[in-house]
């Protein structure tokens, strides 16, 4: 299975009762699931690694970058993770929904992509460690034009560079 | 190219790009002025004009037709065409006025093509039916190939002359085209001539790109590119086709537009929690920041004049758009309406603001005065974007996306609201810009 369905997959499990326009609370993050232990395979310190027993991405209300408190535990364990692997660098890609403008939209990607970055370096994680960018909406995760699908393109994606 | 004297000993004049025009005079002239239809009339009752082929090689008929669409696109003419053609179409005789009369015609446009290859001159002429008189007369010369351009010139002169406000059919249309499923979409620049002829593809799709403006003189495009991924602002030089990177940012450059002058580079840089507005000159050099409010600002547009700039930003709280001078420095905020306004462009006749406007129903492109007043939405739909004006500023151009990204088109609409018509293109597109008269 490949990292982007897990993610889809997980995240829609939690996002149920998150979904909202506004809510500040869809900080959702993706994991594994409950269980810690790898899907069979996955080469330590790898992006399926990251995908399958950590998490790459959360999740953030429409219009803003402010971290929920999920977010931030997936955050956590993808600062742990990247302190095992200190060869690892990542890249940090911030998106939005398409219920805004392009030009924005880059802007308030840039953001999300912020966010991540600068709590990872509060926790401890070098900052030359890690490459953001913004794909605006121009890179949606989910198809579709509902509540479910905005929630999942409002994110911040980590990756191994 | 001809370079000789006209009939009356007048020399011909240069329309760039190796188009010479000449004047022809007819016994019965018209004075300027006698025939002018104001827009505002026109809207509600489009000048019949009879548009037969001119006479000639097969070029007369083509020269025609694009006339006969630029014109009935616009909505302020209804165009008689080959249909009604009686007579001759010698741009030498004098038309039989009685016969166009009986078909509605208020104008009438005769003219002949001759030669070809590297040498072809066009003859029209422009006719007032009701007193016999004709308004207008021109002979260009050109190589065939620049046929389409005299058909748009001559569209510009019918306009002119009639209506009494420069036209905008000789003017191109860059835009981003985009193929390929959304889940791997693959995005070009395109330009193509404002009625859609003439489409090409200016990069391969390797690279996402962006929000193309183009130069205001020169035959130059500014744009946004995510070349080796990282996103930022280029310069295309549409006759070499050179690519340049502008300015050595370390972050991402975005929203980039020229300043009405064409010296100088107007756009986003993100920086600290949100993106500043900067200038730079357009051969690169140091940046100058406009504005430094810690928000999202960007899309900025200047006014015709150069003197000040309209904006988008977060700062208050939610998009919405603010008027500072050129310099920078203090902004007011303009917008107040329900919902996030975005994508400010400053009409050239410098009486509107267009833009985009954000609320929980879906998106709309509307106009407002540049002090906020006179709000006026002209589409709505579930996800319209990006006007652009046309030159005279009467005509606003945008995209539709359907829902889920399932495809999108290029709109045009007239800034009252009227004549919404779809922009073919050959692949969906968005972000269009729509360029400076050519000539």
């Amino acid at each position: 299975m490949n990292h982007k369905a897990i993610g889809f997959l997980a995240a829609l499990a939690l996002l149920g009762a998150c979904a909202d326009n506004n809510g500040a609370s869809t900080g959702a993050a993706t994991g594994s699931g409950a269980s810690a232990s790898g899907v069979g395979g996955a080469v330590p310190g790898s992006q399926q690694d990251l995908v399958a027993n950590v998490g790459d991405r959360v999740f953030f209300g429409y219009d803003q970058s402010t971290l929920s408190s999920d977010a931030r535990a997936t955050l956590d364990r993808q600062a742990q993770w990247l302190q095992r692997y200190p060869q690892v660098t990542i890249q940090e890609a911030g998106n939005t929904d398409e219920r805004g403008t392009e030009e924005y939209n880059l802007a308030l990607g840039q953001r999300r992509a912020n966010a991540a970055r600068d709590y990872l370096v509060a926790q401890g994680v070098s900052g030359s460690r890690i490459h953001t960018i913004s794909y605006g909406k121009e890179r949606p995760s989910a198809l579709g034009s509902d509540e479910q699908a905005y929630a999942q393109n409002r994110n911040a994606i980590t990756s191994v560079q | 190219m001809n370079d000789s004297l006209g009939p009356l000993g007048r020399r011909s004049v240069l329309l760039g790009a190796g188009i010479a025009a000449v004047p022809l005079l007819a016994r019965a002239q018209s004075a300027a002025g006698n025939t002018q239809i104001t827009v505002d009339r026109a809207r509600t009752a489009p000048i019949p004009i009879a548009i037969p082929s001119l006479a000639g090689t097969p070029l007369g008929a083509q020269i025609a037709d694009v006339i006969s669409n630029d014109l009935g696109r616009s909505g302020l003419f209804r165009p008689i065409g080959a249909a009604a053609q009686i007579g001759a179409n010698d741009a030498g005789d004098t038309p039989n006025f009685q016969n166009w009369k009986a078909v509605g015609a208020q104008a009438l446009v005769t003219g002949k093509v001759e030669g070809g290859g590297s040498n072809v001159r066009v003859e029209f002429r422009l006719w007032d039916v009701l007193p016999g008189q004709q308004i207008q007369g021109t002979a260009y010369t050109t190589t065939s190939t620049n046929w389409r351009r005299i058909a748009h010139i001559i569209s510009d002169v019918i306009y002119e002359r009639l209506l009494g406000e420069k036209g905008y059919f000789d003017t191109r249309i860059v835009y981003v085209a985009s193929s390929g499923p959304r889940v791997k979409r693959i995005k070009r620049l395109a330009i193509m001539d404002q009625d859609s002829e003439n489409n090409r593809f200016l990069t391969d799709g390797s690279w996402l790109v962006l929000t193309p403006r183009f130069h205001p003189t020169r035959d130059q495009i500014v744009y946004m590119s995510y070349y080796n991924n990282r996103p930022r602002v280029w310069t295309f030089d549409l006759g070499s086709g050179r690519q340049t990177v502008l300015g050595d940012f370390d972050g991402m450059t975005f929203a980039p537009r020229y300043a009405p002058d064409g010296n100088t580079i107007i756009m986003s840089v993100a920086r600290g929690a949100g993106s500043d507005i900067v200038t730079v000159g357009t051969g690169g050099g140091r940046p100058r920041a406009l504005t430094n409010s810690g928000a999202i600002d960007t899309s900025p547009c200047y006014s015709p004049d150069g003197s000040q700039i309209v904006f988008n930003s977060d700062r208050g709280g939610d998009q919405q758009l603010y008027i500072m001078g050129a310099g920078g420095g203090s902004a007011r905020r303009i917008s107040y309406g329900k919902g996030r306004y975005a994508t400010p462009v400053w009409s050239p006749r410098g009486d509107l603001i267009a833009f985009t406007r954000l609320g929980a129903e879906g998106f709309a492109i509307g106009v407002m005065r540049p002090d906020g007043s006179g709000e006026r939405i002209l589409s709505e739909s579930f996800d319209v974007e990006g006007p652009t004006f046309c030159p005279n500023g009467r005509v606003l151009m945008f995209f539709r996306e359907a829902a889920g990204g399932a495809g999108s088109r290029l709109v045009s609409i007239d800034i009252t609201g009227f004549n919404e018509r779809v922009v073919p293109t050959p692949t969906d597109a968005s972000a269009p810009a729509w360029s400076p008269l050519l000539a």
